[in-house]
């Protein structure tokens, strides 16, 4: 009994019994339907074994969308319970452990997996390759991240969630501070998922600069592929960082280490500085590719190439570099001097330079074209104005004196979603609507997807609008509640209001997604928005080797090329046959090891936790001396599935 | 699979060259691992708190042993690579064998230095010095013992399949991991034992 006490919540209410319920019921409603429907070995071989890169990023994107939801209702919840002075609905407790989840489901479990279900996606289709350089690493990096997710989302049902913020500063985040094991949860679903994101990173890497196809250098390359390029390079060097800061967070707290401790030397501060080196390119790891899809959309939609392509890379490049450069500018107030806060009020004013270089170039491209408003569209042009309140918002905070007002305030929390929001979920939603042909064979249906772009435009406007000025009056983040003196009620309802016609945008996506599937047609071609790169040049859906003939490029618009100018994709029209990677199943299955290896870390259950470091070995031995060649699809194979999909062209 | 002759065997197929790219990028990953280990160290080095300091219990001798070993079998395993080079497979594995007999000895030293530690008062929970002190050599011993297992699947393969394109693609990417844990530890040899006894 003593040993299972430890799994229960520390502060249970009607809610979390409820979701304890609501989980186990889906689970078993989940079996039930996989048994009956006999579909256990349909979604082995095809899905949980698969190694395609067009697959993996089908599932990514399930898995972001579903956690849009799961950080949706936390959102939803925290802006009903500040809709009112005084209101009762959550208590203080609660309300940490929401805006903690909130931010964490958000950026980690949401914002992450979007933008690698697009990079997985499209970046090899836009080179014009077969797969990524590592499909079997490119599977583990995806079941990490679900298995971190997975982890993250059991918190508030079993043993607590994590709730010292999404930052987890220490000491709060310490032993002392916060006894649950909620913030255990944080440090090893954050390290196992962040495991797979830096596996990520390379792959794309190698990918980019070994698999274009022939006479695509790089200054050819379309932006999306350009953005996720710089995107990943910021991986590759940030991600460490943040596996050491977890890693000697979780030392501080399982093993008494005194890293960021208070006494024997420990220095808080420390953590601050390790989470923000990692954590200010994190947020540019999130808007690169971003970018990246306005660019491709901006220019197919104002039928014109796009606008300075050169400076666009060079921003890109140096926003990659300066994003290393201004961590600081999330805790001026935290007496670091003024010497240090005026630099790092200066690289951040700066890095909004490069940024405005490449709003200007999204409006030249605009210039003179021949613009038509689709729904991707629609989302781009959203985007440029409301995204530009939130960079200047941000170049206020960023002047350290006058920092002082804003920091900590609502005022803070409504410049970063006004950033986030209409720049990266504006931009994935543009791509989710741009590439869902591409990916399911037919389009989601216009005009809802206008509806769903107008209410989350006005949704977005009344729920963080009147946060800059409650800010400016002081109201603090992360206060559960406040008294009706203040005045802030009237203003917070309205941001509750904003919130709820959010909430109605989201669900229409999905009901867009039910209506599109039943009554779409599936006859779209290969090229259904007119568009101007390479991944519009095979057929919709994409078959397995995404090309039948590597195609052969010379301008970063390969298929405009095709379409305007008689360039010839295809010169070789024989086929040969095709090396594709096998399916595996240890990638799965290591990533359900690594997700048993982190349980038991966070409740310190010592014995499984080293039987699972074995197993997590085991698996790396069996990669070691696995002999894996890949398989061949035949020529036969090949003119079949080309003559399915109408000729090869 | 094609194999391009002209082409030393771990750079002949395209999938070699991925690996070895890839292992590139991997390395830079972890350069930037183990530069926020170090810059963790510098920020706390003189924060000792109750404990002792690096001058206190640092002891020249072993880190000497240690240094020696592990330059050694950097070399080797370069000797290892030349051999596999020339084709000559007998003397790839056993320069490969030196080089891993070497890195087992390295970590014995090294834990008897930790024992050492413990000893005197110098756990891993003493004080902030101490903590980061103990995970920076300890990471870079964790990746030594990984190494020794990793060599060991290596020999095996080469021992039983001979010298083929991915064999030898192997090998080289582990010399390359080797090499570096050998450049990380010159650091930790300077800026951590030897400005840590001056």
């Amino acid at each position: 009994m003593e040993f299972l006490e430890r799994f229960a919540v520390p502060h249970p209410s009607i809610a979390i019994y409820a979701s304890m319920v609501a989980i186990g019921l889906t689970m078993i409603a989940i079996v039930a339907g996989l048994t009956y429907f006999k579909k256990w070995g349909y979604l082995w071989r095809e899905w949980l074994t698969t190694v395609d890169h067009k697959r993996i990023g089908i599932m990514y994107l399930i898995s972001a969308l579903l956690m849009l939801f799961r950080g949706g209702v936390d959102a939803i919840m925290m802006r009903a319970q500040l809709s009112a002075p005084e209101n009762t609905l959550l208590d203080a407790q609660h309300y940490n452990e929401i805006f903690t989840t909130h931010g964490v489901v958000m950026i980690i479990f949401m914002a992450m997996p979007f933008i690698f279900a697009l990079m997985n996606f499209v970046v090899p289709l836009q080179i014009g390759a077969r797969d990524v350089a590592f499909p079997r690493l490119n599977a583990l990096s995806f079941w990490l991240f679900f298995m971190g997710a997975m982890l993250f989302n059991i918190s508030f049902v079993i043993g607590g969630s994590p709730d010292a913020g999404w930052t987890s500063y220490f000491p709060l985040a310490g032993n002392e501070f916060s006894t649950s094991v909620g913030t255990n949860y944080y440090m090893l679903a954050i390290q196992i998922s962040g495991i797979g994101s830096l596996m990520t990173g390379i792959n794309m890497i190698t990918t980019i600069l070994k698999m274009r196809a022939p006479g695509m250098t790089l200054m050819k390359m379309p932006m999306f592929t350009w953005s996720s390029f710089i995107a990943n390079v910021i991986i590759v060097f940030a991600f460490p960082v943040l596996t050491v800061a977890l890693a000697m967070g979780t030392m501080d707290r399982l093993f008494g280490t005194q890293f960021f401790t208070m006494e024997n030397g420990g220095m808080d501060m420390l953590w601050a500085n390790l989470f923000w080196v990692w954590g200010h390119p994190e947020v540019y790891i999130l808007i690169l590719p971003a970018f990246g899809i306005y660019s491709e959309v901006i220019s197919t939609f104002s039928r014109k190439n796009l606008y300075g392509y050169k400076s666009m890379v060079a921003s890109m490049v140096v926003i990659s570099l300066m994003s290393f450069l201004v961590w600081a500018h999330h805790f001026f107030t935290m007496g670091q001097g003024a010497l240090t806060n005026s630099i790092f009020s200066i690289t951040t004013m700066a890095i909004a330079v490069p940024t405005g270089v490449k709003i200007f170039n999204w409006l030249l491209t605009m210039w003179k074209g021949k613009i038509e408003i689709t729904t991707p569209m629609l989302y781009s042009l959203l985007f440029i104005p409301l995204f530009t309140l939130g960079g200047v918002t941000g170049v206020m905070l960023a002047m350290s004196a006058a920092d002082y007002q804003y920091h900590n305030t609502m005022f803070l929390v409504a410049h970063f979603h006004n950033v986030i929001i209409p720049g990266v979920v504006f931009a994935m939603l543009a791509g989710l609507t741009y590439y869902w042909p591409k990916m399911f064979g037919f389009m989601l249906n216009e005009r809802i997807g206008k509806w769903t772009a107008w209410l989350l435009s006005i949704g977005f406007l009344l729920a963080f609008m009147p946060m800059y000025i409650t800010g400016l009056d002081g109201q603090a983040r992360r206060m559960y509640t406040y008294s009706e003196a203040t005045g802030f009620g009237p203003l917070n309802m309205i941001s509750f209001v904003g919130a709820i016609i959010m909430a109605v945008g989201f669900a229409l996506i999905v009901y867009n997604v039910y209506y599109s599937t039943r009554y779409a047609s599936r006859d779209i071609g290969e090229d259904p928005w007119d568009a101007r790169t390479l991944e519009w040049a095979t057929h919709n859906p994409v078959p397995e080797y995404n090309f039948a003939v590597v195609p052969e490029v010379r301008s970063s618009e390969a298929l405009w090329d095709a379409k305007k100018h008689g360039h010839v994709l295809f010169k070789d029209r024989n086929y040969k046959k095709i090396h594709m990677p096998n399916n595996s199943g240890v990638p799965f299955i290591m990533s359900l090891i690594f997700f048993v290896w982190g349980f038991s870390f966070i409740f310190s259950l010592w014995i499984p936790a080293i039987l699972a470091t074995i197993g997590i070995l085991v698996c790396m031995a069996h990669r070691s001396f696995e002999q894996d060649h890949g398989h061949y699809i035949s020529v036969e194979e090949i003119e079949e599935t080309e003559t399915k999909m109408r000729g090869a062209k | 699979m094609k194999i391009d002759h002209s082409l030393p065997l771990e750079y002949s197929t395209d999938q070699n060259q991925y690996n070895i790219l890839g292992f590139w990028i991997f390395l830079g990953a972890e350069i930037m691992l183990f530069a926020t280990l170090f810059a963790t160290y510098f920020t706390l080095a003189n924060r000792t708190g109750s404990g002792p300091s690096g001058a206190e219990i640092f002891e020249i001798t072993p880190v000497l042993i240690e240094t020696l070993l592990l330059l050694t079998s950097s070399f080797t395993i370069g000797l290892g690579i030349h051999a596999m080079r020339l084709g000559n497979k007998k003397a790839m594995l056993s320069f490969f064998s030196i080089t891993l007999l070497l890195g087992l000895a390295f970590l014995g030293v090294e834990i008897y230095e930790f024992i050492h530690y413990v000893h005197v008062g110098a756990g891993i929970q003493t004080s902030a010095f101490t903590s980061i002190l103990l995970t920076t050599l300890g990471t870079h011993g964790a990746h030594v013992t990984l190494g020794l297992f990793w060599g060991l699947f290596i020999i095996l393969q080469v021992k039983k399949r001979g010298l083929t394109p991915q064999t030898a693609n192997k090998s080289f990417i582990f010399s390359l991991y080797w090499h570096f844990l050998d450049v990380v530890w010159i650091f930790i040899f300077s800026f951590i034992y030897l400005k840590g006894m001056m």
